[in-house]
């Protein structure tokens, strides 16, 4: 009876089976790994309508967060400034740059800039930056050396399995609540000893039930 | 010896042959080689007509759960408080028929019943398409299988750093079935090698060959392979075997471990197994007497061979039922309000006829096997075999839809009418069963070639073959196996 | 229907509890009726009363939506270029104002997030809402979102524009204005007052015409009667002891302002157990079974032309003791008068706006005669200028007027007089008659088509304008938004009419209340009264009439006998629809009847005899007739109805009231003469063969088990409640209803409940009314979707808190109690060991989570939920609705889409923001978080609620109302016997019942 098969096919069998055993498997682990915000969300970063730089304003010319963002402590919402806190300055600073027309133009007209944006929760996730920076989370433990990029840039995934770190161990990312605009400061001993003495004294406790972040 | 034997009908009476015609080896091959090798053309046409009804039917399933996936639950007829109804009922109907298989092939081999041989091959493909049905169910029954599908399974997700809810029945069964599949489908298609390599073997067209020589993974009959093969069937045989209790009462959990009255039973996980068995059975009678006259198997699948399923389904049909009587007594007895009323309006509330189509079905209809005729009656048995089938169907549908129409408040009790979306999913899923019960009838040995001639070895020297030469058989016997 | 003749009734032992009669009855129509309320194909899902059913079924694309959310999409921000002053995107800002139904005012407390009205409250400060606000005032927010409003002017069925209108006008030529009528609602704006009588003065000949189809005339009219002036009519419900309501249903349907409640509940409410002793008594002779009816403790069926009759004898009674009768009505009528005379000054008799002024007169005799007047019902003067005519009489004038072509120019100021006039006076063929028709209002609907003019109106949220309450309460109308549709208030287009050289609404408000506020500090004044939502100055002063009883006497004498033949039909106002204004409004339509549970529509109610007589079957259509008069309409059975009456409400069937209101139930007004305006007699039923679906959120079960097997059904104590008596000679009786086993778990306590911040929630029965304002505050305030007519009938209405409603006791003439339920928060949650997902699990506050992104939708909670509170989206309910409904979503709550399970969470977003509110306030402070107070979180259901019945807080809290609640005695879990452990809790009900006519 003829041989449909030669000797050397028993090999093939083997590592076909072995190529579809280890496909299945990465499969599932590539999905696992491209489905992790750090992959997909992570370094978002937009060309903005207006070349607005944070390194120069909040870096080197060392202007506080608050100042523009100057709802954060308020609000769930870190509103972005209106033009006419932009134009607070530059109705005298660089009055007459080219780089700010649209800037002139919007405040003239009452016509917003459109900005994009870049840090986004699911809409079913409720986020309150008051909060946040009342207990003493910096503005640099999610979005990063701000003061550091001339575009912005998102730099943490944002996701949940990342929120729920935190309040699970919140004592690494507390700090007093006056230096959470400070994105680069540094302790002079283990922060997240400072961070348990501010949980301590502040009754600290961030929720890790679903209701804490889902309504 | 074999001169005894013609003397003694006695013999032939208690324990006839279990393959008939004094087939010999050569034939055996023959006779079910020959149906997968027919010609397309010499396949009855009677075959293909049916293989287009059911076929289309498929097509009516796929319509049916695109509308589903596209718009919701609500097209189906499920409300509140009747959540679960004809999707859960179909998914237990379905796992339940599943059970026939891998308990004639593990359990009964383990048992060394004989008979089994010429049945257990269609009994198991049967097995592996009912679980097929009854996974359907529990994925689409969301609404959002891509949801269901994502988060059922514990795929490690590093978005959330959050697993399921392992409390939780739903994710037992999701292992439950998935095990059982797995194990069903490798157990099938272990038994199938010897008889795939004799098709190759037998096979012209290259095609053929190069199929079934892959599929039989160089099979060549040699006394080595003959010991793994033996001791590898056996341990899945082995593995098998809990999964036939285990699955149907995991399934049974998702009931038994809530609150609602009527199933919040313990009663349920031998009730349930006995009913899968019960159901089982029934169905593969059905196929069978099918199969047996269409194909005329009547020399392999043998009036002992049904009369021995029957008997079964006698015993666990009384256990069924038995488990019904059960229910009303601790129902009674628990002294339970909620559940005594539970029960009492399954038998005369609104659903009163949901639950008498039952116990008629599977209480009643099997009695009658305790007589010898009907039992080898072949057209009562096909008819009692639907009753059955009905009666399971009806059984998932009391347990679950009269439990939840009226439970706890009185503000709250409601009552289910299946929508035309409901009624076509579930004929779908039938056409489903049958489409892959046809191909697989067609196109591979529906009876255990090598198995039935090892019965027929056994059996050689108790009849006498009518024709001579027959024993030369043997000889090519290791060759064909 | 031969079923109803067979009723099996309970066993002496204990009231019998059922809900529906085709079950009481154990009918066989009750399977048929099963199957027609279920229908089975989609065919019949299309056609459902809401055309929302039919855009649900095209949401086919949609279900792939999930499977391709990868790339990520562009989001912008648009902040505003020019700063607003102190203001915080996102978060919630609220603005008092003030809204008017049926001519009378309530204030109220608009939320807003970026400038969109959201949620509706009542205005703590306003005498008429104490906080409290009704089902329809929650619901009234959702009008300003309403795709169907009127969007341009019209000038016949062209565009047209405010300008050409200007033109229009000025072009009129008016003269004297002895060819100008004016057709309004009732006006209770003070500046609208003012300007009228500008108008009236400018056009010497003009009328002015006040027209509510819900017509309070007689009340006025009965006051002239009996004191001799026109006379608003303040009951003081809180101050009574004994209340009698001669078909007063002033805790639903005619009271459009939660002040009744309010007072009411006041001696319901039992906060500690002196309180028992407080709770007032209340006897109710009416026709059909209203809300009032239901809390009341003894109830006379009697037609509603018959109360007349009892009235006098009542006086009769009160003056001398009458003889002891044997039948019920004299039974109740002597019992009544020896209460009412023992209440004395503490005792009220109140009567309803349906009855003639006679009735009004007399009542006021008899509390005359007890010494009641000044006590408990106060009185102000309700003078109108002249050429006013008001009520059904003034239209019937204008009509004869318009007919006799008198009327040349006629300005329409709201309402829909083509719909709701009465059918004899044919007032859609009357408008046709008159040359130049304005008509101004929210919606094209019946009689803008009938128009020449149509001008949309602005929503109260969007206009500026001012109310004053009938006991001299004023209180500016301040808009949150600018009309969405471009449309102006009553006082901007009169400003129009009058040419005035201020047409803009705020300046004419702010300058007419400039004039009434003192020179200093004028400014600060009118701030502080746009603040506080009431303008620091009375404009009445309580009276104190003199009764004249001859006059009395003789309007007695004078009074037309009822005539008795035939059929009575009663018209009422929809507790949904109301007189249609809110027919187009979904979150009403699908608000169940307090009574019957109907949603979608009206029925004919008739008693359980009368459908026995003439073999009426829930759903069967038929004819109701007199003379030209007929309308065909869908029977509903009604329990406690009187017999020889049926009731029929009004502000269905209508023909363009939008995509939700159109076609939805039977048109009242078209057998609703103006000389039987409320009560009509001399009706002929006939059954047409036709049958109709009602829509019931309700109709399945029974509290007591149905008989089965001969076997006589148990009662289930779901609502539970007991007299005085009994519960002062055993407090305990309420918990023994139940037995509950000791919980023996062999796990060990998860989550330590003892610490910490842990929300409980109770219930007292006995305050609340079942007026469903709960269920409409629930929601608006979480997003709730609604599911539509076709959904209802599959037992898919999302209400989180529903409110279940039992009749007690014979059919005939049952007494009926009203149970809310919401999401129990049970500790031993069944619900949340059985999802796969975990997507329900518990807080370590006690709440019952739902993630609502964490569902896959296996409903397996639901099925597993013993109070049913579970409720599943199974179609794209959302979704499906126009896009500008979105608007009125609250931003706080996630919105849910199909295949979602969601429940209620004691509104966990006020919870979550009270909480960071409390943790930044202190930690701004002093660095520690400060503790939340009792009343900081109040959920949205108790914020409107206007019986108080619903205490929520923290139950580790002593002080908390709650806790304090939950130590009462009658203080119960529903099915604690299953271990659950509920956080939601019941406060048994305690009947002041009067031994004479119940004995316990």
């Amino acid at each position: 009876m003829a041989v449909i098969f030669p000797k050397s096919s028993d090999l093939i069998l083997k590592v076909l089976g072995a190529v579809i055993g280890l496909g299945a498997v990465g499969g599932v682990a590539a999905f696992a790994y491209l489905s992790y915000p750090t992959v997909i969300d992570t370094g978002y970063q937009p060309v903005q309508p207006v070349a607005y730089s944070h390194k120069l304003h909040a870096g080197e010319l060392g202007i506080n967060c608050f100042y523009c963002h100057s709802t954060v402590y308020r609000g769930a919402f870190a509103a972005i400034p209106g033009t006419e806190v932009c134009m607070g300055c530059h109705s005298q600073v660089r009055a007459a740059s080219p780089r700010l027309e649209k800037v002139r133009n919007s405040y003239a007209t009452g016509e917003p800039i459109h900005w994009l944006k870049i840090h986004d929760l699911p809409d079913y996730v409720f986020f309150n930056h008051r909060a946040h920076i009342g207990a003493g989370v910096s503005c640099v433990t999610c979005h990063g050396r701000i003061d550091q990029m001339v575009e912005v840039r998102q730099e943490k995934p944002l996701n949940m399995a990342w929120c729920i770190d935190c309040h699970r161990n919140p004592a690494p990312n507390i700090r007093p609540a006056e230096l959470v605009t400070q994105l680069d400061w540094v302790p002079d001993r283990d922060p997240a000893e400072i961070g348990r003495e501010i949980i301590a004294q502040k009754k600290i406790n961030p929720p890790t039930n679903c209701s804490g972040c889902h309504r | 010896m074999s001169v005894a034997v013609r003397q003694n009908p006695q013999l032939l009476e208690t324990n006839p042959p279990l393959v008939k015609g004094g087939k010999d080896f050569h034939d055996v091959t023959e006779d079910i080689s020959s149906i997968t090798e027919a010609k397309v053309f010499e396949t009855p046409m009677k075959y293909w007509i049916t293989l287009a009804c059911t076929g289309s039917i498929v097509v009516l399933l796929g319509a049916m759960l695109a509308w589903l996936v596209a718009n919701g639950i609500g097209v189906w007829g499920n409300n509140r408080p009747i959540g679960w109804a004809w999707d859960i009922t179909n998914f237990v109907f379905w796992i339940g028929i599943g059970h026939a298989g891998t308990l004639i092939s593990a359990i009964l081999f383990l048992f060394r019943q004989k008979w089994r041989t010429s049945i257990n091959r269609s009994a198991e493909a049967m097995t592996i398409f009912a679980v097929m049905c009854a996974g359907l169910f529990p994925l689409f029954h969301t609404g959002r299988p891509w949801r269901a599908a994502y988060w059922l399974f514990p795929i490690p997700n590093t978005d959330l750093n959050m697993w399921q809810n392992f409390r939780s029945p739903l994710i037992w069964d999701v292992f439950a079935v998935s095990t059982y599949f797995t194990i069903s489908a490798l157990f099938w298609f272990t038994g199938l090698v010897p008889d795939l390599a004799t098709l190759r073997d037998r096979a012209t067209g290259t095609v053929k060959k190069f199929v079934f020589g892959f599929l039989s993974l160089g099979w060549r009959g040699s006394a080595r392979h003959w010991r793994n093969y033996e001791a590898g069937y056996m341990i899945l045989a082995g593995l098998s075997t809990p999964l036939v209790l285990s699955v149907h009462s995991v399934v049974s959990f998702d009931f038994a471990t809530s609150v609602i009255p009527g199933w919040h039973t313990t009663i349920f996980p031998p009730y349930f197994v006995a009913g899968a068995i019960f159901s089982g059975f029934a169905c593969v009678m059905t196929l069978l007497i099918i199969a047996r006259w269409t194909l005329n198997l009547h020399d392999y699948i043998t009036i002992k061979h049904l009369e021995n399923m029957n008997k079964i389904i006698l015993v666990t049909g009384s256990i069924v039922g038995y488990a019904y009587c059960t229910e009303f007594f601790i129902a009674w007895y628990s002294g339970n309000p909620y559940e005594r009323f539970t029960f009492l309006n399954r038998a005369f509330g609104p659903y009163w006829w949901a639950y008498w189509m039952m116990f008629s079905c599977n209480v009643f209809s099997p009695q009658f096997y305790w007589s010898k005729t009907l039992r080898r009656s072949v057209p009562f048995m096909f008819v009692i075999s639907i009753i059955v089938n009905i009666g399971m169907w009806f059984e998932r549908f009391v347990i679950i839809a009269t439990s939840l129409s009226r439970d706890f408040l009185p503000s709250s009790w409601g009552y289910f009418r299946p929508t035309y979306v409901d009624i076509s999913t579930f004929i779908g899923t039938i056409g489903l069963f049958l489409t892959l019960f046809l191909l697989f009838a067609r196109f591979l040995p529906m009876i255990a070639i090598s198995e039935v001639k090892g019965v027929l070895a056994n059996e050689k020297h108790l009849f006498a073959p009518e024709r001579q030469g027959a024993v030369t058989g043997h000889e090519e016997a290791p060759k064909h196996a | 229907m031969t079923s109803l003749v067979q009723i099996k009734f309970a066993p002496k032992t204990g009231p019998k509890y059922w809900r529906s009669l085709d079950q009481a009855a154990n009918a066989p129509e009750f399977r048929q009726w099963v199957e027609r309320e279920f229908p089975s194909t989609a065919a019949d899902m299309l056609d459902g009363n809401s055309r929302r059913t039919i855009l649900k079924l095209m949401a086919a694309s949609f279900g792939m939506a999930g499977l391709v959310a990868c790339s990520r999409p562009e989001l912008r921000f648009a902040p505003q270029a020019r700063l607003q002053e102190d203001y915080i995107p996102g978060s919630p800002y609220n603005y008092t104002t003030s809204v008017v139904i049926n001519g009378q005012a309530t204030g109220l407390v608009v939320k807003t997030y970026d400038g969109r009205p959201v949620k509706v409250e009542g205005n703590p400060d306003h005498p008429n809402s104490l906080g409290a606000a009704t089902a329809m005032m929650q619901a009234s927010v959702l009008d300003i979102y309403d795709p169907d409003r009127s969007k341009f002017v019209l000038n016949g069925k062209q565009d047209s524009t405010w300008e050409a209108f200007a033109t229009a006008v000025r072009g009129l030529n008016l003269a004297d204005g002895s060819g100008l009528r004016i057709l309004s609602e009732t006006v209770a704006s003070p500046t609208l007052d003012g300007l009228r009588t500008q108008l009236l003065a400018k056009y010497p000949a003009a009328r002015w015409v006040e027209y509510d189809p819900v017509s309070r005339e007689n009340s006025r009219a009965g006051s002239i009667l009996a004191f001799g002036q026109a006379l608003y009519v303040h009951p003081q419900f809180d101050k009574a002891k004994v209340i009698l309501s001669l078909d007063f249903d002033f805790l639903g349907l005619d009271s459009p302002s939660p002040l009744a409640t309010k007072q009411f509940s006041k001696r319901r409410l039992v906060a500690t157990e002196e309180d028992i002793d407080n709770i007032s008594r209340l006897y109710v002779v009416e026709s059909q079974f209203s809300l009032t009816g239901a809390n009341a403790e003894h109830r006379l069926r009697s037609r509603g032309s018959e109360v007349k009759q009892f009235a006098q004898d009542l006086l009769a009674a009160v003056n001398a003791p009458p003889a002891a009768g044997s039948d019920r009505r004299s039974q109740f009528l002597a019992a009544v008068a020896k209460d009412l005379k023992a209440g004395g000054a503490e005792a009220l008799v109140v009567v309803g706006p349906r009855q003639p002024a006679v009735v009004h007169a007399l009542a006021h005799q008899i509390n005359q005669l007890l010494g009641a007047n000044g006590k408990t019902v106060t009185f102000t003067s309700a003078a109108r200028v002249d050429r006013v005519d008001a009520g059904v009489e003034g239209l019937r004038t204008l009509a004869a007027a318009m007919n006799g072509s008198q009327v040349s120019t006629l300005i329409v100021l709201g309402g829909n007089p083509v719909y709701s006039a009465p059918v004899d006076l044919d007032f859609g063929a009357a408008l046709a008659k008159v040359a130049a028709s304005i008509h101004l209002g929210q919606a094209v609907n019946e009689t803008a088509a009938a128009s020449k003019w149509h001008l949309p109106e602005a929503h109260f949220m969007e206009a500026w304008g001012d109310t004053r309450t009938t006991s001299g309460v004023a209180s500016i109308q301040q808009p949150m938004i600018d009309p969405l549709y471009g449309g102006k208030s009553t006082i901007e287009v009169v400003a129009e009419l009058l040419d005035l050289p201020e047409k803009r609404g705020y300046q004419i408000v702010k300058n007419f209340w400039a004039a009434q506020l003192p020179a200093v500090g004028r400014e600060n004044a009118w701030r502080k009264s746009l603040n506080d939502g009431v303008v620091p100055v009375s404009m009445m002063a309580v009276v104190t009439p003199v009764l004249n009883a001859a006059s009395v006497s003789a309007a007695v004498a004078a009074a037309p006998v009822a005539a008795s033949n035939g059929i009575e039909v009663a018209f009422v106002p929809s507790g949904s629809a109301w007189d249609g204004t809110f027919s187009n409004n979904a979150w009403m339509q699908e608000t169940p009847d307090s009574m019957t549970k109907l949603v979608w529509g009206n029925a004919v109610l008739v008693s359980p005899a009368m459908a026995r007589q003439q073999s009426l079957a829930n759903g069967d259509m038929v004819s109701l007739s007199q003379g030209k008069y007929k309308v065909d309409a869908a029977v509903m059975i009604q329990p406690g109805q009187a017999d020889g009456a049926v009731t029929l409400s009004l502000g269905y069937g209508r023909t363009r009231s939008g995509n939700v209101g159109d076609a939805v139930g039977f048109n009242a007004n078209l057998i609703r003469t103006s000389e039987n305006f409320f009560y009509a007699p001399g009706f002929a039923v006939a059954k047409t063969g036709a049958t109709h679906i009602h829509a019931t959120t309700q109709e399945h079960g029974t509290m007591q088990e149905p008989e089965l097997l001969g076997i006589v059904g148990k009662i289930r104590p779901v609502f539970r409640e007991t007299t005085i008596e009994e519960y002062k000679k055993e407090p305990a009786v309420i918990k023994e209803m139940v037995e509950v086993p000791v919980l023996e778990s062999i796990h060990p306590a998860v989550v330590d409940y003892s610490t910490g911040y842990q929300w409980g929630m109770a219930i007292d029965l006995g305050s609340c009314t079942g007026c469903n304002a709960c269920v409409v505050a629930c929601q608006a305030e979480n997003n709730t979707p609604v599911v539509g007519k076709d959904q209802v009938l599959r037992g898919r209405e999302m209400h989180w808190l529903r409110i279940d409603r039992y009749y007690v006791g014979d059919e005939e003439d049952p007494r009926a109690v009203e149970q809310p339920i919401p999401c129990m928060q049970c500790e031993n949650a069944p619900c949340e060991y059985v999802c796969p997902v975990a997507a329900t699990t518990h807080s370590p506050e006690g709440l019952n989570d739902m993630a609502y992104n964490r569902c896959v939708g296996t409903r397996y909670c639901a099925n597993n939920c013993p109070y049913k509170v579970r409720h599943f989206n199974f179609l794209n309910y959302h979704k499906n609705q126009p896009d500008i409904l979105a608007m009125v979503q609250n931003p706080e709550v996630t919105v849910r889409m199909r295949g979602i399970m969601e429940k209620c969470t004691y509104c966990v977003q006020r919870i979550q923001n009270a909480k960071i509110t409390a943790k930044a306030d202190g930690r701004q402070s002093d660095g520690t978080p400060r503790e939340i107070k009792d009343g900081d979180v109040v959920t949205a259901c108790q914020q409107t609620c206007p019986a108080d019945a619903i205490a929520f807080g923290n139950i580790n809290d002593p002080t908390s109302r709650v806790s304090k609640l939950k130590k009462q005695e009658r203080n119960y879990g529903l099915l604690e016997e299953l271990q659950t452990k509920p956080r939601t809790t019941y406060l048994g009900r305690l009947r002041n019942v009067n031994p004479e006519l119940e004995k316990s």
